[in-house]
């Protein structure tokens, strides 16, 4: 090959970087290893990590141990799927693009919207993304957001409003929900959308009509960010009033994997459509008149319009989405229900009981799904390193979030922790 | 509904029209505790079911089965699509990241429950900085646009620092279409640099552009023609001396591992896309990764959280000092980092030099089979990929470099990326990457030269194509005007 070019080294072909810039020496990184070696290594770096299966977590905030269907991973796992680009030869990636219109098809019936897009980054990438959206679509720049939306969120939020585009109102919640009539009040004919999510970081159901109505009046969007497990059972979204509604779609299928890669899902009307952030996938027919697939309304994306884009986003979550709509077909309407319904009925068993130990009191009134806010009768942090003994994970201590809500305890309970499980768990509790 | 004589077709049959009512594939668990009535815990619950599909398990995979039969990935053949380094995706990257010790872990499990995966992303984190030579990285961005904007907010963070408010960003001309709508995200004004007769940046154009309004220049070093730009030294110093600093696009990285780095061409950021040189799977569109790396100067403006090892040596998490900020929820695209850290162990520090120079090597055999029949608008020696001209076949045959493109699908090779850089006329912009084979390279060079020769024979054989594909040329007109963007049950269902 050598020859062929002309040249009689490979370094030949590297003269024309500046000789102070060459890198003189080996890089200072591990030989590489066999895959045997490899193996061993990473298991040993697993097995240092106390998983799920090890043990019983009631972890939530976002992230969520719910059962993944086996189907669901033997779908992911065919390479024609994950060796695959972004679907810009539609003649060769129609399984791609058929899929992600499916998944876009099942997220307007959890949400009730008329658009989904093919994906974003994640629920907080969304959220900020809509924002930005609301801005671009009544060309007005303050958004009000609600103190009740996950601290991540509003902080990604804030990032992304922090070059100037968006100016950022935070309303306090009360009573672990969002206070409809301080919402109401920040919301002014300078206001660009209303962001709020239910169910709130507290688990917390919020009453979405009276929010909608209080932007609405002003010209404001609403933007609701939901979990896609409730949305099962829960009236959608684009029923009460939201203009965009986003979530994190990690529940729908994707393992944990330490928070990441999950999914952002975002849904709107289809008069925003030409201002929605994303890759969207369109159905069409060929030159012989077969059903088909594309990557459409392109010219909002940065690859065409440049600095005009609606977003820079490029690289989306294509293969996470996959898995949400190989998942909602595994499970169907029925059993996504069914789902969210024993999660529920399990959550509000434990919440139960733990009032019941008197060593965790309510703190809120508001309704709320399968995670739940009470506050600890003690040292919020001993109590949890000690349950941790015991193989619990025991909640989110929100003081580590925001030192007002100190004392407090988020437990999420999903689907698959067993009555047993519950059990023993509030037995280690009452005997704190 | 599909009736029962019929197949479903390969491609257009939807989910939604398999199966029937009572197909069920996972029915939910039974309920071990009392139910619970919905509609007085959540107010408002749902009046009608949702339309999701009601399928048996048998229907799905073989639904997916024939999606995945129309679908091209690296594992299907040739994917020589110019700046995304397709090269192959090892299988152990996807066994190591299912292990149930990273798969299930929560983000929120105190650090105590997690030393091995906060060990495995702090020896990514030191990996990525050696390979960059810029000694801080995040791993949080979720893409290479989201590290773009990352960087770019840590740049304007530190000019705010200094109470040094700068407005402009430049950018060349040849530049992926993400770095001016990051600059435009970040609130900046997007300059264009022209690029100069031998495919670099103009580098007096550069200078007359520099001012004390530009916060930074944005580059991709080697470039997207896949040129090195010789006066990278002198590009970097020159924005430092105007108060700019240099952000590095690092979608190009997989030509220089080993060879040389963007901290020592005096890059002050950069980030770097996993799922291009790093070898995590495209996923279709995603996940991907783009972690970023910076100066020490930049080190205090990241986003956090980093991981950090303690003098105990135990891992944790921590902010930097003067952060932008989260720039999503939990830690970053966790698996995938899996993924890439896995390759660079298997690959060594001597491997990923190999890397950057088969990956050279090739991509200039590759232009040398192909510079006499196909225009090379700037022809000198290339770094891992190359752009040729379709302008001559256009100007002669009236065949297009699309058409080029979807004939190259009937000889089942993925075509290269079209129509970029802007810069060049009809480009063809082609990276084989260092996991193909001679012959594969060999292959691909024989049939663009067939290609160029039915162009001149039969126009039409290249302006129809392609015919052996599961759909043919689609009609996006269509797509946009009568915009069908989602399934919904028909009315009387």
């Amino acid at each position: 090959m050598l020859e062929r070019i002309g040249v009689r080294s490979i370094d030949d072909l590297f003269a024309v970087v500046p000789e102070v810039a060459r890198l003189a020496r080996p890089l200072a990184l591990p030989a590489g290893q066999s895959e045997v070696e490899l193996a061993e290594h990473l298991l040993s770096i697993a097995a240092r990590n106390t998983g799920a299966g090890a043990a019983v977590s009631f972890l939530g905030g976002g992230c969520y141990d719910h059962y993944i269907p086996a189907i669901v991973d033997a779908v992911l796992s065919k390479p024609a799927f994950f060796t695959a680009y972004t679907p810009y030869q539609p003649e060769v990636s129609q399984g791609t693009l058929q899929a992600i219109y499916e998944y876009q098809s099942m997220v307007c019936q959890l949400t009730g919207m008329e658009v989904s897009n093919a994906s974003m980054y994640d629920g907080a990438t969304a959220f900020a993304e809509a924002a930005l959206m609301a801005a671009r679509v009544t060309k007005r720049r303050e958004v009000v957001v609600s103190a009740a939306v996950h601290p991540e969120w509003r902080e990604t939020l804030a990032t992304y409003a922090s070059a100037g585009a968006l100016e950022v109102r935070v309303v306090p919640a009360s009573g672990g929900v969002s206070d409809v009539a301080a919402l109401t009040d920040a919301v002014s004919r300078r206001t660009a959308a209303v962001l709020v999510a239910s169910p709130t970081f507290y688990g917390t159901i919020e009453d979405i009509p009276a929010i909608a109505s209080g932007a609405h009046t002003q010209g404001a969007l609403l933007v609701v960010g939901g979990n896609p497990v409730l949305l099962g059972v829960m009236q959608p979204p684009g029923e009460l009033g939201a203009d965009i509604v986003v979530a994190e779609g990690q529940p729908l299928g994707n393992p944990m994997s330490f928070g990441g890669p999950g999914l952002g899902m975002f849904a709107c009307r289809q008069d925003h459509v030409r201002q929605m952030p994303g890759r969207v996938v369109g159905k069409t027919t060929d030159v012989d008149g077969k059903i088909g697939f594309v990557l459409t309304f392109s010219t909002r994306e940065q690859h065409i319009r440049r600095e005009k884009a609606t977003s820079n986003i490029c690289s989306n979550h294509a293969l996470n989405a996959l898995a949400a709509g190989v998942y909602l077909s595994a499970v169907g309407a029925h059993g996504l229900a069914g789902i969210a319904e024993a999660c529920i009925a399990k959550a509000h068993h434990l919440e139960a009981a733990l009032v019941g130990t008197g060593r965790f009191e309510r703190v809120f009134d508001a309704p709320f799904g399968y995670e739940f806010t009470l506050r600890f009768r003690g040292e919020v942090r001993a109590m949890q390193e000690h349950l941790l003994g015991r193989g619990f994970l025991a909640g989110l201590d929100l003081g580590a979030f925001d030192t007002t809500d100190a004392g407090l305890v988020c437990f999420a309970v999903t689907e698959k922790r067993t009555r047993a499980q519950l059990d023993s768990f509030v037995q280690e509790v009452a005997q704190l | 509904m599909t009736s029962p004589s019929e197949q479903p077709a390969l491609t257009g049959t939807l989910i939604f029209d398999l199966g029937s009512d009572d197909s069920r594939c996972v029915e939910p668990p039974v309920l071990d505790v009392p139910p619970i009535p919905l509609d007085e815990v959540l107010g408002a619950s749902r009046r009608s079911a949702p339309a999701l599909p009601h399928v048996t398990e048998v229907d799905i995979a073989r639904h997916y089965e024939r999606l995945a039969s129309t679908n091209f990935g690296v594992d299907s053949g040739f994917y020589p699509l110019g700046s995304c380094t397709m090269k192959y995706n090892p299988k152990i990257n996807e066994w190591a990241c299912r292990l149930p010790g990273f798969a299930d872990l929560h983000p929120y499990q105190p650090a105590s429950t997690v030393q091995g995966a906060l060990e495995l992303m702090w020896g990514l984190q030191e990996a990525l900085a050696e390979v960059s030579g810029l000694p801080a990285v995040t791993l949080q961005p979720a893409a290479g646009a989201h590290g773009e904007l990352a960087g770019l907010l840590a740049i304007r963070a530190y000019h705010t620092d200094r109470g040094d408010a700068r407005t402009r960003v430049l950018v060349p001309d040849s530049a992926h279409g993400t770095n001016p709508a990051t600059v435009a995200m970040c609130g900046y004004e997007a300059v264009q640099v022209p690029s100069d007769e031998r495919g670099g940046v103009d580098l007096g154009a550069l200078r007359r552009l520099l001012g004390t309004d530009v916060a930074a220049i944005m580059l991709t070093n080697p470039n997207t023609l896949g040129l090195f730009d010789e006066n990278i030294l002198a590009i970097t110093a020159a924005a430092h001396e105007a108060g700019a600093l240099a952000y590095c696009d690092g979608a190009n990285l997989n030509a220089i591992l080993g060879k040389t780095r963007p901290g020592d061409m005096g890059f002050d950021a950069l980030h770097i896309n996993l799922h291009k040189t790093f070898s995590t799977p495209h996923g279709g569109g995603g996940p991907g990764a783009g972690p970023v790396a910076v100066t020490d100067t930049l080190a205090p403006y990241l986003p956090g959280p980093l991981v950090a090892r303690d003098t105990d040596g135990r891992f944790s998490l921590a902010d930097p000092a003067r952060s932008i900020g989260r720039m999503r929820s939990f830690l970053g695209n966790f698996g995938v980092l899996v993924r890439a850290y896995t390759y660079i162990r298997a690959t060594g520090a001597d491997g990923l030099t190999d890397v950057a120079e088969q990956a050279v090597l090739s991509a200039n055999y590759l232009k040398v089979l192909l510079h006499e029949a196909w225009p090379l608008p700037y022809d000198r020696t290339c770094m891992h990929e190359f752009v040729l001209s379709g302008s001559r076949l256009r100007k002669e045959h009236g065949v297009r470099t699309l058409d080029v493109a979807k004939r190259l699908l009937d000889y089942g090779i993925h075509p290269p990326t079209v129509y970029f850089p802007l810069i060049v006329d009809e480009a063809l912009m082609i990276e084989p990457t260092e996991t193909e084979s001679k012959a594969t390279l060999d292959r691909f060079a024989a049939v663009l030269l067939r290609i160029a020769e039915e162009a001149a024979e039969d126009p039409g054989l290249l302006q129809a194509a392609p015919y052996t594909t599961p759909v043919r040329r689609l009609d996006e007109a269509a797509a946009i005007k009568q915009p069908d963007l989602a399934w919904r049950p028909s009315p009387d269902s």
